[in-house]
């Protein structure tokens, strides 16, 4: 990673925690885990308060399908670190590998909704354009999409436009598909709290 | 559905708050990507436009500049959350265009 800190600056108790981790999981700590454990109270905690939310909160979106939408912010920003642990997660809760890939490789023509495409698609647009128009959700709510619908996906979008940059400006380094495979396994079973 | 106002709220008021390594009118300046100085505009300006091209000699500019580990950790933070705040707030504005309801205040902890 690009800062130090972010390694070797962390708290005592953090260390341990972290030492732990590593002997319990036998993985190393994901560099995700430290950006969120450094100075936690400046952004990790209030950051994973709105995580938690967005990601595992009340909504008629599924957990897997906001893991997608995940993915396809964390793609579109170009960010592989967050694209592969988030589509780890979304495959995890959809039992289902290729739909994931599918929907990252031609959202189009992926085997989805189309209310869920449409939803993608404009979460797309936003990530790349940094705007929308009133236009863009009405085409949406033709779509059956509800607007508690549309500020759901819109919640993860903020979540996801955030950490993809910062995953990316601190140079997370990728870690083995093990190491991955575990904390997609704890995200699902514990959220981001 | 899911709220994240009181969560992004308080956020927000806390990254741009009193308590931090740069002061509060650096770390407003990186969360706007507006009246930085250089290097550090530069920084922030990838950072909220194109994060995937950062290298290391842009992080590394900034330290060579005089600012410590916690002013760039802060920079990088803020102005993350600064671009992705002005996505959203402009998508929920199209939503209300769209649906003529008001459903969310803006953010502005000031």
């Amino acid at each position: 990673m690009r800062l130090a800190i972010l390694d070797s600056g962390q708290s005592f108790a953090t260390k341990v925690l972290f030492a732990l981790i590593r002997v319990v999981s036998r993985q190393p700590v994901l560099d995700v885990v430290k950006l969120v454990k450094y100075r936690a109270d400046f952004y990790g905690n209030p950051m994973q308060r709105v995580t938690h939310e967005a990601m595992r909160g009340p909504s008629s979106w599924s957990v897997g399908n906001r893991e997608l939408m995940a993915a396809l912010v964390a793609n579109t920003n170009g960010c592989d670190w967050c694209t592969m642990a988030h589509s780890a997660v979304a495959e995890r809760a959809f039992r289902d590998r290729a739909k994931v890939s599918a929907v990252l490789s031609d959202l189009e023509t992926a085997p989805i909704e189309e209310p869920l495409r449409a939803t993608l698609r404009t979460l797309r647009k936003l990530t790349r354009e940094h705007r929308l128009d009133a236009a863009d959700v009405r085409a949406l709510l033709a779509l059956g999409v509800s607007r508690e619908q549309i500020e759901d996906a819109l919640a993860v979008g903020f979540a996801f436009n955030t950490i993809a940059r910062l995953a990316d400006a601190f140079g997370f380094v990728q870690p083995g598909p093990r190491a991955m495979e575990a904390g997609a396994k704890y995200l699902l079973a514990r959220g981001y709290r | 559905m899911s709220d994240i106002r009181q969560a992004r709220k308080a956020l927000v008021a806390r990254i741009l708050g009193e308590r931090g390594a740069a002061s509060p009118t650096q770390r407003r300046a990186a969360f706007d990507n507006l009246g930085l100085p250089e290097p550090v505009s530069r920084l922030a300006e990838k950072v909220a436009k194109h994060a995937y091209r950062i290298t290391d000699d842009d992080i590394a500019a900034v330290r060579i500049a005089g600012f410590t580990e916690d002013q760039i950790f802060e920079f990088v933070v803020c102005a993350a959350i600064g671009q992705a705040t002005r996505q959203y707030e402009a998508a929920l504005a199209a939503v209300e265009a769209a649906t003529g309801r008001t459903g969310h205040a803006p953010c502005d902890p000031r």
